[in-house]
């Protein structure tokens, strides 16, 4: 067992950011069964990071855990500094839940879904802006769905569905996008169509944590790798470098922070960690 | 119609029938979105208890109903935002407290017999007053101004209660404010179609809709539309016919669900047919 390399990446930042997410000792129990056991994480604004690891090793939990929607058994953790009970700049996040399917009992129209996005920059008493109605069509734009605005999400495909929660997402304009499997049953050309997207938004200083278990093409963006194994960071570091991946045309790098570390990426990256990107991947 | 409108009790029972048939579907289309489509009937028996709890104490029956049914709303929302029990087990088991509650409070109280409750449970829109209608008026525009100002986050939450706490919306006050309002609307609705019937009113409208529509927006205002046509329909055949005027009301909304269950499909079919083409 290598022990684990955590935050070398951080200290490389050349603009010292504020921190989007802070967990200390972060420690979950579900149920009588304990899903995280003590995981320090901090993400840094503009920072790129994907979360791996196997089915059921606790990356949505985590998610789900820094953004304040489970409470702790243990730890703490912080949004930009402040408890999840005492944060209130909500617009700066945008949550993509990992989701099989979108929408309750009642239709709803691709439109509204997306257009649902806009809450947290909206009060309560004023009437949908044109603002908002500008946001609401350029993430449609982005996500490809322009031309399936009025449909019921119902009938769109699993795929189609993921994209309208991206889009929701985007129309909220937020700081940091916390993408839950976003690329989960995307097809390719979407998924070069969503890490174009991110891409520019990377460029424009947002900051991505995300859950995948295939970067695909979304892998030139990670600038950090952070590897959950039953519960806790078994590897935290620069991204793993699948062969080939950077070779691909129109995918320009985007690393906002610390040159990329090149040939020597896979320092760092333990062998118990490529171990079970590899067993998940299998899966 | 004109010699209905002539009789003052009709006057009344039509200004509640356009109420609650306004209100009811409004609620229920929350509801359903948030598949909790058997939350009225739950709140509904609990409401009986309330009922009862009325002639037991000798107080109107209507606010007891509503205390109670809105107390009953609140349990049910907490055990489900618990999630120890899902939701439809949380209320089961009110279904049964609620019931079993109602009917033994009905033989505590002296001379009480299970035959007074029968107008709650069925309603007996032709016994309403004028007092009841001012009542119900202003219960049925609060729901109406609730949803109209916390319309919007309301949508956000039935859809996905996560999503919605990242967004920052109060989850917890949206999910009790969303039950207590359902519960006020089985209480207003109670008179005219009676607690068993009430939730058949919340959800048959949306169902009906749902066949014809593809926004949250449009099946809404189109449930409205049919929740009014139901209930006005139900009480002027009622009326004429001389039959119960809730199981008429609710009856009428299922046909109108079987009329636009076999439009709703024609429409889809005409519509692939011309993208086809
Ligand atoms: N609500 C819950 N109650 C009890 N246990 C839970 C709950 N949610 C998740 N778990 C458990 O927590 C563990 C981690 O779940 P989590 O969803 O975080 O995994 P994951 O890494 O996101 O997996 P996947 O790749 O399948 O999305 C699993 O073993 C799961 O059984
Ligand atoms: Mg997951």
């Amino acid at each position: 067992m290598t022990a684990p390399v955590a935050h070398d990446l951080g200290k490389a930042v050349t603009v010292p950011a504020t921190t989007a997410f802070r967990m200390t000792a972060g420690r979950i129990s579900l149920d009588g069964r304990e899903i995280l056991r003590g995981v320090d994480l901090a993400i840094e604004e503009g920072e790129v990071v994907a979360v791996l690891g196997a089915n059921g090793s606790g990356k949505s939990t985590l998610i789900r855990a820094l953004l304040g929607l489970i409470p702790l058994s243990g730890g703490a953790t912080e949004l930009y500094g402040a408890a999840p009970a005492r944060f209130r700049q909500w617009w700066r996040i945008g949550y993509v839940p990992q989701r099989l399917s979108v929408g309750g009992g009642v239709p709803a129209t691709v439109r509204e879904i997306v257009s649902s996005g806009r809450i947290s920059r909206q009060s309560r008493f004023r009437l949908t802006s044109a603002a908002d109605k500008a946001a609401v069509t350029r993430a449609l734009h982005e996500v490809g769905l322009s031309d399936r605005a009025g449909d019921p999400v119902q009938a769109l495909s699993g795929g189609q569905q993921q994209r309208v929660l991206i889009a929701r997402a985007l129309a909220g304009e937020p700081d940091v996008f916390v993408l839950d499997e976003p690329t989960a049953g995307v097809d390719a050309a979407s998924q070069r169509h969503l890490a174009d997207t991110l891409a520019g938004l990377i460029q424009g200083g947002r900051t991505v944590l995300l859950v995948a278990h295939e970067l695909g093409p979304l892998e030139p963006l990670i600038t950090r790798a952070v590897v959950l194994k039953e519960g806790c960071v078994v590897h935290d570091g620069p991204p793993p470098q699948a062969v080939g991946a950077h070779a691909l045309p129109g995918h320009d790098h985007v690393h906002p922070h610390a040159p990329h570390p090149g040939a020597g990426a896979l320092s760092g990256w333990s062998d118990a960690a490529i171990g079970s990107r590899a067993e998940n991947l299998d899966l | 119609m004109i010699e209905l409108l002539s009789l003052d009790f009709m006057r009344y029972a039509l200004a509640a029938a356009v109420l609650v048939g306004l209100t009811a579907p409004a609620v229920g289309t929350f509801i359903v979105q948030r598949r909790l489509a058997l939350l009225g009937d739950g709140i509904g028996h609990v409401a009986l208890t309330g009922v009862a709890l009325g002639f037991l104490t000798g107080t109107a029956p209507v606010l007891t109903a509503v205390v109670v049914a809105a107390l009953g709303a609140v349990a049910i929302e907490l055990v489900r935002a618990r999630g120890r029990t899902s939701g439809d087990v949380a209320l089961a088991l009110l279904f049964y407290g609620g019931l079993a509650g109602g009917v033994m409070l009905i033989y505590l109280t002296p001379g009480g017999s299970t035959a007074s409750l029968n107008s709650y449970l069925f309603g007996a829109i032709t016994s309403v007053n004028g007092q009841d209608v001012w009542v119900i008026a202003v219960l049925a525009v609060l729901v109406l101004a609730v949803l109209a100002v916390f319309g919007r986050e309301l949508f956000v939450l039935c859809q996905d209660e996560e999503v919605a706490r990242s967004a920052g919306l109060p989850t917890r006050f949206l999910g009790l404010l969303i039950a207590v309002v359902a519960a006020v609307t089985v209480v207003v609705a109670m008179r005219v179609v009676g607690l068993l019937l009430v939730s058949a009113l919340m959800v048959v409208p949306v169902a009906t809709s749902q066949q014809l529509t593809r926004s949250f927006r449009a099946t809404m205002a189109l449930a409205m539309l049919f929740g009014v046509l139901a209930t006005v329909g139900g009480l002027t055949s009622s009326f004429y016919l001389d039959v119960p005027s809730g199981a008429a009301i609710v009856l009428l909304a299922l046909a109108g669900f079987a009329v636009a269950l076999a439009v709703g499909r024609f429409v889809r079919r005409s519509r692939t047919r011309e993208s086809i083409s």
